[in-house]
Protein backbone atom coordinates (compact mmCIF):
# COMPACT_ATOMS: atom_id res chain seq x y z
CA UNK A 1 0.00 0.00 0.00
CA UNK A 2 2.73 2.53 0.04
CA UNK A 3 2.08 3.75 -3.81
CA UNK A 4 -1.40 3.65 -3.28
CA UNK A 5 -1.86 5.62 0.10
CA UNK A 6 0.46 8.34 -1.69
CA UNK A 7 -1.85 8.29 -4.59
CA UNK A 8 -5.00 8.71 -2.69
CA UNK A 9 -3.10 12.25 -1.28
CA UNK A 10 -2.01 12.81 -4.32
CA UNK A 11 -4.71 12.72 -6.53
CA UNK A 12 -7.38 13.86 -3.88
CA UNK A 13 -9.60 14.91 -6.51
CA UNK A 14 -10.17 12.06 -8.82
CA UNK A 15 -10.77 9.78 -5.66
CA UNK A 16 -12.61 12.29 -3.85
CA UNK A 17 -15.26 12.59 -6.83
CA UNK A 18 -15.26 8.59 -6.99
CA UNK A 19 -15.84 8.94 -3.19
CA UNK A 20 -19.01 10.65 -3.40
CA UNK A 21 -20.47 8.43 -6.07
CA UNK A 22 -19.78 5.71 -4.35
CA UNK A 23 -21.39 7.66 -0.74
CA UNK A 24 -24.41 8.58 -3.02
CA UNK A 25 -25.05 4.87 -4.87
CA UNK A 26 -24.71 3.60 -1.06
CA UNK A 27 -27.11 6.01 0.33
CA UNK A 28 -29.43 5.02 -2.52
CA UNK A 29 -28.80 1.28 -1.56
CA UNK A 30 -29.82 1.59 2.18
CA UNK A 31 -32.60 3.71 1.73
CA UNK A 32 -33.97 1.62 -0.72
CA UNK A 33 -33.14 -1.48 1.51
CA UNK A 34 -35.06 -0.38 4.19
CA UNK A 35 -38.13 1.17 2.58
CA UNK A 36 -38.30 -2.64 0.31
CA UNK A 37 -38.37 -4.08 4.19
CA UNK A 38 -40.58 -1.46 5.59
CA UNK A 39 -42.98 -1.96 3.00
CA UNK A 40 -43.23 -6.04 2.80
CA UNK A 41 -43.18 -5.87 6.76
CA UNK A 42 -46.46 -3.95 6.47
CA UNK A 43 -47.68 -6.31 3.98
CA UNK A 44 -46.27 -9.56 6.07
CA UNK A 45 -45.46 -9.39 9.27
CA UNK A 46 -48.80 -10.54 10.28
CA UNK A 47 -48.08 -13.82 8.31
CA UNK A 48 -44.15 -14.51 9.19
CA UNK A 49 -45.45 -13.96 13.01
CA UNK A 50 -47.69 -16.78 13.07
CA UNK A 51 -46.37 -19.03 15.39
CA UNK A 52 -47.14 -22.25 12.77
CA UNK A 53 -44.45 -23.62 10.16
CA UNK A 54 -46.88 -24.39 7.69
CA UNK A 55 -50.10 -22.75 5.97
CA UNK A 56 -53.14 -25.25 4.18
CA UNK A 57 -55.14 -23.23 1.61
CA UNK A 58 -57.93 -24.83 0.00
CA UNK A 59 -56.27 -26.43 -3.28
CA UNK A 60 -56.88 -24.12 -6.29
CA UNK A 61 -58.55 -25.27 -9.36
CA UNK A 62 -57.54 -25.22 -12.91
CA UNK A 63 -54.22 -24.73 -12.24
CA UNK A 64 -54.43 -21.40 -10.45
CA UNK A 65 -51.93 -20.39 -7.52
CA UNK A 66 -52.61 -19.95 -3.98
CA UNK A 67 -54.44 -17.28 -2.62
CA UNK A 68 -54.92 -15.84 0.64
CA UNK A 69 -57.76 -13.37 -1.32
CA UNK A 70 -59.49 -16.30 -2.88
CA UNK A 71 -59.12 -19.66 0.14
CA UNK A 72 -61.82 -20.83 1.78
CA UNK A 73 -61.07 -24.03 4.17
CA UNK A 74 -64.42 -25.60 5.25
CA UNK A 75 -64.32 -27.30 8.74
CA UNK A 76 -63.69 -30.88 7.27
CA UNK A 77 -60.63 -29.59 6.16
CA UNK A 78 -59.24 -28.16 9.42
CA UNK A 79 -60.21 -31.17 11.26
CA UNK A 80 -58.80 -33.41 8.65
CA UNK A 81 -55.48 -31.65 9.22
CA UNK A 82 -56.03 -31.56 13.29
CA UNK A 83 -56.28 -35.67 12.70
CA UNK A 84 -52.87 -36.03 11.03
CA UNK A 85 -50.29 -37.75 12.24
CA UNK A 86 -47.45 -34.86 13.26
CA UNK A 87 -49.30 -32.48 13.46
CA UNK A 88 -48.92 -30.42 16.84
CA UNK A 89 -51.15 -27.81 16.35
CA UNK A 90 -53.64 -26.89 13.57
CA UNK A 91 -55.66 -23.55 13.79
CA UNK A 92 -58.20 -21.97 11.29
CA UNK A 93 -57.46 -18.36 10.77
CA UNK A 94 -60.05 -16.14 8.97
CA UNK A 95 -58.94 -12.90 6.89
CA UNK A 96 -60.07 -10.45 5.21
CA UNK A 97 -59.87 -6.49 5.28
CA UNK A 98 -62.51 -4.43 5.59
CA UNK A 99 -63.00 -0.67 6.96
CA UNK A 100 -63.17 0.03 10.63
CA UNK A 101 -64.69 3.46 12.16
CA UNK A 102 -64.51 5.12 15.56
CA UNK A 103 -65.87 8.05 15.94
CA UNK A 104 -64.74 10.57 12.77
CA UNK A 105 -62.01 8.24 12.16
CA UNK A 106 -62.09 5.48 10.03
CA UNK A 107 -59.59 3.29 8.18
CA UNK A 108 -58.85 0.18 6.06
CA UNK A 109 -58.11 -2.85 8.27
CA UNK A 110 -57.06 -6.58 8.22
CA UNK A 111 -59.70 -8.76 9.88
CA UNK A 112 -57.78 -12.01 11.35
CA UNK A 113 -60.74 -14.14 12.97
CA UNK A 114 -59.25 -17.04 15.44
CA UNK A 115 -60.43 -19.28 17.83
CA UNK A 116 -60.97 -17.92 21.53
CA UNK A 117 -57.83 -18.95 23.32
CA UNK A 118 -56.04 -19.70 20.51
CA UNK A 119 -52.18 -19.59 19.95
CA UNK A 120 -52.03 -17.53 16.50
CA UNK A 121 -53.45 -13.80 18.08
CA UNK A 122 -51.61 -11.77 21.18
CA UNK A 123 -53.87 -11.75 23.78
CA UNK A 124 -56.23 -14.45 22.02
CA UNK A 125 -57.24 -15.25 26.01
CA UNK A 126 -59.27 -12.04 25.96
CA UNK A 127 -61.08 -12.30 22.31
CA UNK A 128 -64.64 -13.03 22.55
CA UNK A 129 -67.82 -12.67 19.97
CA UNK A 130 -67.86 -9.08 21.13
CA UNK A 131 -63.68 -8.01 21.68
CA UNK A 132 -60.94 -7.39 20.26
CA UNK A 133 -57.52 -7.14 20.14
CA UNK A 134 -56.09 -4.39 18.06
CA UNK A 135 -52.77 -3.91 16.68
CA UNK A 136 -51.10 -0.82 17.91
CA UNK A 137 -51.52 0.37 14.14
CA UNK A 138 -54.99 0.25 14.57
CA UNK A 139 -55.27 1.58 17.73
CA UNK A 140 -53.52 4.59 16.50
CA UNK A 141 -55.36 4.72 13.40
CA UNK A 142 -58.58 4.68 15.18
CA UNK A 143 -57.46 6.94 18.60
CA UNK A 144 -58.54 3.64 20.62
CA UNK A 145 -57.32 2.69 23.88
CA UNK A 146 -58.86 -0.85 25.66
CA UNK A 147 -62.02 -0.48 26.79
CA UNK A 148 -62.91 1.95 23.71
CA UNK A 149 -65.69 0.31 21.26
CA UNK A 150 -65.68 1.08 17.28
CA UNK A 151 -67.87 -0.22 14.79
CA UNK A 152 -66.34 -3.01 12.37
CA UNK A 153 -68.57 -3.60 9.06
CA UNK A 154 -71.65 -2.96 11.43
CA UNK A 155 -70.56 -4.78 14.15
CA UNK A 156 -69.96 -2.58 17.89
CA UNK A 157 -67.24 -3.91 19.03
CA UNK A 158 -65.17 -3.51 22.67
CA UNK A 159 -61.19 -3.01 22.66
CA UNK A 160 -60.24 -5.85 24.88
CA UNK A 161 -56.27 -5.05 24.17
CA UNK A 162 -53.87 -3.62 22.07
CA UNK A 163 -50.80 -5.95 21.29
CA UNK A 164 -48.00 -5.99 18.66
CA UNK A 165 -47.91 -4.22 15.56
CA UNK A 166 -49.29 -6.97 13.10
CA UNK A 167 -49.49 -5.79 9.44
CA UNK A 168 -51.07 -7.33 6.29
CA UNK A 169 -51.55 -6.24 3.01
CA UNK A 170 -50.29 -2.66 3.99
CA UNK A 171 -53.34 -2.76 6.55
CA UNK A 172 -53.06 -3.20 10.25
CA UNK A 173 -54.35 -6.16 11.83
CA UNK A 174 -57.78 -6.57 14.60
CA UNK A 175 -57.40 -10.13 16.05
CA UNK A 176 -61.50 -11.18 16.34
CA UNK A 177 -63.10 -14.45 17.24
CA UNK A 178 -64.14 -16.67 13.96
CA UNK A 179 -67.74 -15.85 14.79
CA UNK A 180 -66.71 -12.33 14.73
CA UNK A 181 -64.63 -12.77 11.40
CA UNK A 182 -67.69 -14.77 9.61
CA UNK A 183 -70.02 -12.00 9.63
CA UNK A 184 -66.96 -9.69 8.57
CA UNK A 185 -66.83 -12.43 5.52
CA UNK A 186 -69.45 -14.24 4.99
CA UNK A 187 -68.58 -17.98 4.38
CA UNK A 188 -68.61 -19.11 0.73
CA UNK A 189 -68.68 -22.77 1.55
CA UNK A 190 -72.00 -24.38 2.88
CA UNK A 191 -69.90 -27.58 4.68
CA UNK A 192 -69.87 -26.12 8.24
CA UNK A 193 -67.66 -23.14 10.03
CA UNK A 194 -65.14 -21.81 7.68
CA UNK A 195 -61.89 -19.67 7.58
CA UNK A 196 -59.48 -18.51 4.95
CA UNK A 197 -56.87 -20.79 6.02
CA UNK A 198 -55.22 -23.30 8.59
CA UNK A 199 -52.02 -22.83 10.14
CA UNK A 200 -50.20 -25.52 11.22
CA UNK A 201 -47.27 -27.02 13.43
CA UNK A 202 -45.88 -29.78 11.91
CA UNK A 203 -43.06 -32.58 13.12
CA UNK A 204 -40.80 -34.26 10.60
CA UNK A 205 -43.48 -37.54 10.70
CA UNK A 206 -46.10 -35.33 9.18
CA UNK A 207 -46.99 -36.75 5.87
CA UNK A 208 -47.67 -33.41 4.40
CA UNK A 209 -48.59 -34.73 0.57
CA UNK A 210 -51.17 -37.33 1.90
CA UNK A 211 -52.82 -34.94 4.37
CA UNK A 212 -53.74 -32.15 1.16
CA UNK A 213 -54.88 -35.03 -0.74
CA UNK A 214 -57.19 -36.44 2.36
CA UNK A 215 -58.31 -32.85 3.29
CA UNK A 216 -58.35 -31.02 -0.49
CA UNK A 217 -56.10 -29.25 0.49
CA UNK A 218 -52.16 -26.92 -0.38
CA UNK A 219 -49.82 -26.82 2.33
CA UNK A 220 -46.70 -24.53 1.55
CA UNK A 221 -44.56 -23.07 4.40
CA UNK A 222 -45.02 -20.20 6.07
CA UNK A 223 -42.45 -18.40 3.99
CA UNK A 224 -43.92 -19.27 0.83
CA UNK A 225 -47.38 -18.75 1.41
CA UNK A 226 -46.41 -15.20 1.28
CA UNK A 227 -45.90 -15.04 -2.34
CA UNK A 228 -49.87 -15.76 -2.12
CA UNK A 229 -50.51 -12.35 -1.05
CA UNK A 230 -51.54 -10.48 -4.00
CA UNK A 231 -49.66 -6.88 -3.66
CA UNK A 232 -46.42 -8.90 -2.09
CA UNK A 233 -44.71 -10.21 -4.78
CA UNK A 234 -45.12 -8.13 -7.37
CA UNK A 235 -44.21 -5.09 -4.89
CA UNK A 236 -41.14 -6.44 -3.38
CA UNK A 237 -40.01 -7.70 -6.88
CA UNK A 238 -40.26 -4.48 -8.57
CA UNK A 239 -38.32 -2.69 -5.20
CA UNK A 240 -35.32 -5.67 -5.10
CA UNK A 241 -34.85 -5.31 -8.74
CA UNK A 242 -34.18 -1.89 -8.57
CA UNK A 243 -31.82 -2.90 -5.88
CA UNK A 244 -30.27 -5.08 -8.10
CA UNK A 245 -30.02 -2.65 -10.65
CA UNK A 246 -27.88 -0.29 -8.55
CA UNK A 247 -26.15 -3.10 -6.96
CA UNK A 248 -25.16 -3.77 -10.67
CA UNK A 249 -24.56 0.12 -11.56
CA UNK A 250 -21.99 0.82 -8.76
CA UNK A 251 -20.43 -2.60 -9.45
CA UNK A 252 -19.65 -1.12 -13.38
CA UNK A 253 -19.14 2.67 -12.26
CA UNK A 254 -16.42 1.65 -9.85
CA UNK A 255 -14.51 -1.31 -12.63
CA UNK A 256 -15.01 1.64 -15.33
CA UNK A 257 -13.25 4.46 -12.73
CA UNK A 258 -10.32 1.69 -11.71
CA UNK A 259 -10.20 0.91 -15.39
CA UNK A 260 -9.49 4.41 -16.22
CA UNK A 261 -6.68 4.83 -13.45
CA UNK A 262 -4.85 1.81 -14.44
CA UNK A 263 -4.61 2.61 -18.11
CA UNK A 264 -3.46 6.27 -16.56
CA UNK A 265 -0.92 4.31 -14.42
CA UNK A 266 -0.07 1.65 -17.08
CA UNK A 267 3.42 3.36 -16.81
CA UNK A 268 4.01 3.75 -13.60
CA UNK A 269 3.43 -0.17 -13.21
CA UNK A 270 5.77 -0.68 -15.75
CA UNK A 271 8.37 1.17 -14.16
CA UNK A 272 7.53 -0.60 -10.94
CA UNK A 273 7.94 -4.36 -12.81
CA UNK A 274 11.50 -3.41 -14.40
CA UNK A 275 12.90 -2.27 -11.17
CA UNK A 276 11.41 -5.85 -9.82
CA UNK A 277 8.01 -5.76 -8.27
CA UNK A 278 6.17 -8.22 -8.71
CA UNK A 279 3.03 -8.48 -10.24
CA UNK A 280 0.95 -9.83 -6.83
CA UNK A 281 2.71 -7.36 -5.00
CA UNK A 282 1.29 -4.62 -7.53
CA UNK A 283 -2.11 -6.25 -7.55
CA UNK A 284 -2.42 -6.35 -4.08
CA UNK A 285 -1.36 -2.56 -3.84
CA UNK A 286 -3.91 -1.16 -5.80
CA UNK A 287 -6.79 -3.65 -4.74
CA UNK A 288 -5.98 -2.65 -1.17
CA UNK A 289 -6.13 1.10 -2.75
CA UNK A 290 -9.49 0.24 -4.18
CA UNK A 291 -10.93 -1.18 -0.78
CA UNK A 292 -9.86 1.92 0.91
CA UNK A 293 -12.15 3.69 -1.24
CA UNK A 294 -14.79 1.34 -1.34
CA UNK A 295 -15.07 1.13 2.80
CA UNK A 296 -14.74 4.92 3.09
CA UNK A 297 -17.45 5.76 0.58
CA UNK A 298 -19.63 2.91 1.57
CA UNK A 299 -19.77 3.83 5.54
CA UNK A 300 -20.06 7.11 5.16
CA UNK A 301 -23.23 6.47 2.66
CA UNK A 302 -24.67 4.18 5.04
CA UNK A 303 -24.35 6.45 7.85
CA UNK A 304 -26.45 8.85 6.33
CA UNK A 305 -28.86 6.39 5.08
CA UNK A 306 -29.29 4.87 9.13
CA UNK A 307 -29.17 8.48 10.29
CA UNK A 308 -32.31 9.22 7.69
CA UNK A 309 -33.79 6.28 8.07
CA UNK A 310 -33.97 6.96 11.60
CA UNK A 311 -35.14 9.92 11.54
CA UNK A 312 -37.43 8.58 9.06
CA UNK A 313 -38.87 5.60 10.58
CA UNK A 314 -41.51 6.52 13.07
CA UNK A 315 -43.38 8.76 10.74
CA UNK A 316 -45.56 7.81 7.93
CA UNK A 317 -42.83 6.38 5.81
CA UNK A 318 -42.66 2.47 6.20
CA UNK A 319 -39.18 2.47 6.74
CA UNK A 320 -37.24 -0.33 8.65
CA UNK A 321 -33.93 0.29 10.37
CA UNK A 322 -31.84 -2.88 10.98
CA UNK A 323 -28.44 -4.55 10.82
CA UNK A 324 -29.98 -6.66 7.86
CA UNK A 325 -30.89 -3.60 6.24
CA UNK A 326 -28.15 -1.08 7.03
CA UNK A 327 -24.83 -3.77 6.60
CA UNK A 328 -26.09 -6.46 4.29
CA UNK A 329 -26.19 -3.68 1.65
CA UNK A 330 -23.30 -1.87 2.35
CA UNK A 331 -21.41 -5.60 2.66
CA UNK A 332 -22.63 -6.25 -0.81
CA UNK A 333 -21.76 -2.74 -2.14
CA UNK A 334 -18.14 -3.79 -1.07
CA UNK A 335 -18.14 -6.91 -2.47
CA UNK A 336 -19.66 -5.78 -5.62
CA UNK A 337 -17.36 -2.93 -6.10
CA UNK A 338 -14.63 -4.86 -5.12
CA UNK A 339 -15.05 -7.48 -7.74
CA UNK A 340 -15.57 -4.56 -10.45
CA UNK A 341 -12.17 -3.29 -9.16
CA UNK A 342 -10.49 -6.50 -9.37
CA UNK A 343 -11.81 -7.84 -13.21
CA UNK A 344 -10.65 -3.82 -14.00
CA UNK A 345 -7.09 -3.90 -12.11
CA UNK A 346 -6.22 -7.28 -13.35
CA UNK A 347 -4.75 -5.67 -16.63
CA UNK A 348 -1.79 -4.60 -14.19
CA UNK A 349 -0.86 -8.21 -15.20
CA UNK A 350 -0.29 -7.30 -18.62
CA UNK A 351 1.18 -4.41 -18.77
CA UNK A 352 5.20 -5.07 -20.26
CA UNK A 353 7.69 -3.95 -17.65
CA UNK A 354 9.91 -3.66 -21.48
CA UNK A 355 7.32 -0.50 -21.90
CA UNK A 356 9.54 1.49 -19.36
CA UNK A 357 12.83 1.51 -21.27
CA UNK A 358 12.92 4.33 -23.83
CA UNK A 359 8.86 5.48 -22.87
CA UNK A 360 9.18 9.15 -22.60
CA UNK A 361 7.14 10.83 -19.88
CA UNK B 1 32.66 -10.69 -14.16
CA UNK B 2 28.95 -9.44 -12.93
CA UNK B 3 27.49 -9.29 -16.11
CA UNK B 4 28.40 -11.42 -18.79
CA UNK B 5 26.52 -11.74 -22.18
CA UNK B 6 27.20 -14.60 -24.24
CA UNK B 7 26.84 -15.20 -27.70
CA UNK B 8 23.87 -13.62 -27.37
CA UNK B 9 21.89 -13.32 -30.44
CA UNK B 10 17.93 -11.39 -30.32
CA UNK B 11 15.49 -11.34 -33.65
CA UNK B 12 12.37 -9.52 -33.94
CA UNK B 13 9.62 -10.07 -36.32
CA UNK B 14 9.42 -8.14 -39.37
CA UNK B 15 6.17 -8.89 -41.91
CA UNK B 16 7.22 -12.51 -43.01
CA UNK B 17 10.72 -12.23 -41.98
CA UNK B 18 13.17 -11.62 -38.60
CA UNK B 19 14.88 -8.85 -37.97
CA UNK B 20 18.10 -9.45 -36.00
CA UNK B 21 18.67 -6.60 -33.30
CA UNK B 22 21.52 -8.61 -31.57
CA UNK B 23 23.95 -10.82 -33.94
CA UNK B 24 26.46 -13.01 -31.50
CA UNK B 25 27.13 -10.77 -28.95
CA UNK B 26 29.31 -10.85 -26.05
CA UNK B 27 30.49 -8.59 -23.94
CA UNK B 28 32.21 -8.55 -20.43
CA UNK B 29 31.63 -6.13 -17.63
CA UNK B 30 33.23 -6.62 -14.38
CA UNK B 31 32.24 -5.09 -11.08
CA UNK B 32 33.29 -1.04 -10.35
CA UNK B 33 34.03 -0.60 -14.24
CA UNK B 34 31.86 1.75 -16.21
CA UNK B 35 31.43 0.29 -20.31
CA UNK B 36 30.09 2.88 -22.64
CA UNK B 37 28.06 0.90 -25.47
CA UNK B 38 28.00 3.37 -28.27
CA UNK B 39 26.78 3.40 -31.71
CA UNK B 40 23.99 5.10 -33.79
CA UNK B 41 19.84 5.08 -33.21
CA UNK B 42 18.91 1.60 -34.08
CA UNK B 43 22.15 -0.21 -33.75
CA UNK B 44 20.97 -2.66 -31.38
CA UNK B 45 22.22 -0.59 -27.89
CA UNK B 46 18.67 -0.20 -26.50
CA UNK B 47 17.83 -4.03 -27.15
CA UNK B 48 21.34 -4.82 -25.73
CA UNK B 49 20.49 -3.26 -22.41
CA UNK B 50 16.40 -4.62 -22.04
CA UNK B 51 18.42 -8.44 -23.01
CA UNK B 52 20.97 -7.06 -19.97
CA UNK B 53 18.43 -6.35 -17.70
CA UNK B 54 16.22 -9.25 -18.41
CA UNK B 55 13.14 -7.70 -19.67
CA UNK B 56 13.85 -9.78 -22.93
CA UNK B 57 15.12 -13.24 -23.18
CA UNK B 58 17.37 -13.64 -26.11
CA UNK B 59 16.49 -16.58 -29.07
CA UNK B 60 20.21 -17.64 -28.31
CA UNK B 61 23.15 -17.42 -26.18
CA UNK B 62 22.90 -16.61 -22.31
CA UNK B 63 22.86 -14.16 -19.78
CA UNK B 64 24.65 -14.19 -16.95
CA UNK B 65 24.06 -11.65 -13.32
CA UNK B 66 26.40 -11.86 -10.64
CA UNK B 67 27.03 -15.53 -11.57
CA UNK B 68 23.58 -16.62 -12.20
CA UNK B 69 22.65 -17.36 -15.86
CA UNK B 70 19.11 -16.51 -16.67
CA UNK B 71 18.95 -18.87 -19.35
CA UNK B 72 15.27 -21.06 -18.22
CA UNK B 73 14.24 -18.99 -14.93
CA UNK B 74 10.93 -18.06 -14.83
CA UNK B 75 9.17 -14.69 -15.13
CA UNK B 76 8.76 -14.05 -11.02
CA UNK B 77 12.29 -15.33 -10.85
CA UNK B 78 13.78 -12.95 -12.89
CA UNK B 79 11.72 -10.10 -11.50
CA UNK B 80 13.54 -11.35 -8.54
CA UNK B 81 17.40 -11.12 -10.16
CA UNK B 82 16.02 -7.50 -11.53
CA UNK B 83 14.71 -6.45 -7.72
CA UNK B 84 18.25 -7.71 -6.19
CA UNK B 85 21.07 -7.44 -8.28
CA UNK B 86 20.26 -5.35 -11.18
CA UNK B 87 19.40 -1.15 -10.81
CA UNK B 88 18.33 0.72 -13.85
CA UNK B 89 18.46 4.30 -14.79
CA UNK B 90 16.09 5.04 -17.33
CA UNK B 91 16.38 7.37 -20.34
CA UNK B 92 13.58 9.71 -18.90
CA UNK B 93 13.49 10.19 -15.50
CA UNK B 94 10.31 7.76 -14.99
CA UNK B 95 9.39 9.26 -11.54
CA UNK B 96 6.01 8.46 -9.97
CA UNK B 97 4.52 11.16 -9.99
CA UNK B 98 2.43 10.94 -6.04
CA UNK B 99 6.06 10.29 -4.41
CA UNK B 100 8.44 12.93 -3.35
CA UNK B 101 12.32 12.26 -3.90
CA UNK B 102 13.10 10.31 -0.83
CA UNK B 103 10.01 7.85 -1.20
CA UNK B 104 11.00 7.32 -5.12
CA UNK B 105 14.05 5.55 -3.45
CA UNK B 106 11.87 3.99 -0.44
CA UNK B 107 9.70 2.39 -2.66
CA UNK B 108 12.31 0.32 -3.92
CA UNK B 109 13.26 -1.27 -0.31
CA UNK B 110 9.31 -1.38 0.14
CA UNK B 111 8.99 -3.30 -2.65
CA UNK B 112 12.19 -5.69 -1.16
CA UNK B 113 10.40 -5.70 2.03
CA UNK B 114 12.83 -3.90 3.67
CA UNK B 115 12.12 -1.71 6.98
CA UNK B 116 10.89 1.50 6.21
CA UNK B 117 13.29 3.40 9.02
CA UNK B 118 16.45 1.74 7.60
CA UNK B 119 15.04 2.18 3.86
CA UNK B 120 14.38 6.14 4.69
CA UNK B 121 17.99 6.06 6.05
CA UNK B 122 19.03 4.75 3.01
CA UNK B 123 17.13 6.49 0.56
CA UNK B 124 18.58 9.95 2.34
CA UNK B 125 22.25 9.08 2.16
CA UNK B 126 21.72 8.15 -1.42
CA UNK B 127 20.04 11.63 -2.38
CA UNK B 128 23.02 13.26 -0.38
CA UNK B 129 25.51 11.61 -2.51
CA UNK B 130 23.71 12.82 -5.51
CA UNK B 131 23.66 16.04 -4.03
CA UNK B 132 19.69 16.20 -3.39
CA UNK B 133 20.03 15.88 0.32
CA UNK B 134 17.81 19.31 0.81
CA UNK B 135 14.91 18.33 -1.97
CA UNK B 136 14.22 14.96 -0.39
CA UNK B 137 10.64 16.00 0.12
CA UNK B 138 9.54 17.32 -3.40
CA UNK B 139 8.00 15.60 -5.63
CA UNK B 140 8.72 15.06 -9.87
CA UNK B 141 7.21 18.56 -10.94
CA UNK B 142 8.67 20.31 -7.95
CA UNK B 143 12.26 19.53 -9.65
CA UNK B 144 14.30 20.40 -12.27
CA UNK B 145 15.48 18.17 -15.47
CA UNK B 146 18.57 17.28 -13.92
CA UNK B 147 17.21 16.65 -10.68
CA UNK B 148 14.88 14.46 -11.55
CA UNK B 149 17.98 12.45 -13.82
CA UNK B 150 20.18 12.36 -10.33
CA UNK B 151 16.81 11.05 -8.54
CA UNK B 152 16.61 8.23 -10.92
CA UNK B 153 20.27 7.07 -11.30
CA UNK B 154 19.85 7.36 -6.85
CA UNK B 155 16.67 5.11 -7.25
CA UNK B 156 18.60 2.64 -9.32
CA UNK B 157 21.25 1.96 -6.48
CA UNK B 158 18.39 2.27 -3.76
CA UNK B 159 18.88 -1.87 -3.89
CA UNK B 160 22.92 -2.27 -3.86
CA UNK B 161 22.44 -3.67 -7.07
CA UNK B 162 25.55 -5.50 -8.80
CA UNK B 163 24.56 -4.48 -11.98
CA UNK B 164 23.82 -0.84 -13.12
CA UNK B 165 21.96 -0.33 -16.46
CA UNK B 166 22.07 3.37 -17.40
CA UNK B 167 20.05 4.06 -20.95
CA UNK B 168 20.64 7.45 -22.80
CA UNK B 169 20.72 9.63 -19.35
CA UNK B 170 21.86 12.63 -20.75
CA UNK B 171 19.41 12.81 -23.91
CA UNK B 172 17.07 15.31 -22.12
CA UNK B 173 19.84 17.41 -20.78
CA UNK B 174 22.00 20.22 -21.81
CA UNK B 175 25.67 20.04 -22.19
CA UNK B 176 26.73 21.00 -19.18
CA UNK B 177 23.85 19.22 -16.50
CA UNK B 178 24.98 15.66 -19.63
CA UNK B 179 28.46 16.03 -18.12
CA UNK B 180 27.33 16.41 -14.76
CA UNK B 181 25.59 13.13 -14.84
CA UNK B 182 27.93 10.97 -16.29
CA UNK B 183 30.59 12.81 -14.16
CA UNK B 184 28.35 10.98 -11.14
CA UNK B 185 27.35 8.14 -12.60
CA UNK B 186 31.09 7.41 -13.01
CA UNK B 187 31.75 8.14 -9.47
CA UNK B 188 29.06 6.14 -8.06
CA UNK B 189 30.01 2.74 -10.18
CA UNK B 190 33.37 3.03 -8.45
CA UNK B 191 32.03 4.11 -4.90
CA UNK B 192 29.60 1.20 -5.29
CA UNK B 193 31.62 -1.55 -7.36
CA UNK B 194 28.71 -1.83 -9.27
CA UNK B 195 29.16 -3.21 -13.30
CA UNK B 196 27.92 -0.55 -14.93
CA UNK B 197 26.62 -0.45 -18.58
CA UNK B 198 25.84 3.06 -19.85
CA UNK B 199 24.17 3.27 -23.47
CA UNK B 200 24.57 6.47 -25.26
CA UNK B 201 24.51 7.44 -28.98
CA UNK B 202 26.69 10.82 -28.01
CA UNK B 203 30.56 10.26 -27.46
CA UNK B 204 30.68 13.93 -25.80
CA UNK B 205 31.12 12.49 -22.31
CA UNK B 206 32.95 9.97 -22.53
CA UNK B 207 36.63 10.71 -21.54
CA UNK B 208 35.69 9.59 -17.59
CA UNK B 209 34.27 5.98 -18.78
CA UNK B 210 36.64 2.55 -18.26
CA UNK B 211 35.97 1.16 -21.71
CA UNK B 212 33.47 1.82 -24.91
CA UNK B 213 32.11 -0.41 -27.20
CA UNK B 214 30.66 0.44 -30.27
CA UNK B 215 27.98 -1.76 -31.60
CA UNK B 216 26.40 -1.53 -35.28
CA UNK B 217 23.83 -3.36 -37.21
CA UNK B 218 23.29 -5.54 -33.92
CA UNK B 219 27.08 -6.49 -33.98
CA UNK B 220 29.64 -5.29 -30.56
CA UNK B 221 33.12 -4.57 -31.12
CA UNK B 222 35.10 -5.87 -28.29
CA UNK B 223 35.50 -3.24 -25.99
CA UNK B 224 38.60 -0.89 -26.04
CA UNK B 225 39.96 0.80 -22.88
CA UNK B 226 38.56 4.93 -23.10
CA UNK B 227 40.33 7.76 -23.78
Amino acid sequence: MFVAWRDLKFAKGRFALMGTVIVLITLLVGLLSGLTAGLGRQNVSAITGLPADRIAFDAPGGGQDLSYADSTVTAGQWLQWARTPGVTSAEPLGITTTRATAGDRSTGVSVFGVRPGSPLAPGSGEIDDGSVVLSTPAADDLGLKPGATFALAGQRLTVAAVRGDASFSHTPVIWTSLTTWRKTAPPAAADGPTATVVALSTDSATDTRAADEAAGTRTVSREDSLSAIGSYTSENGSLQLMRGFLFAISALVIGAFFTVWTIQRSADVAVLKALGASTAGLLKDALGQALVLLAGGTLVGTGIAAALGALVAGSAVPFLLTPATVLFPAAVMVLLGALGAALSIRRITSVDPLTALGSAR
Amino acid sequence: MSLHLTDVTLTYPDGESRLTALDRVTLDVPKGSLTAVVGPSGSGKSSLLAVAATLITPDHGTVTIDGTTTTGMTRGELTDLRRHKIGIVFQQPNLLPSLTAAEQLQVMARIDGRSPAKARTRALELLDAVGLADQAGRRPHQLSGGQRQRVNIARALMNDPTVLLVDEPTSALDHERGAAVIDLITRLTHRQAAATVLVTHDRTHLTAVDRIAVVRDGRLRLPTPAG
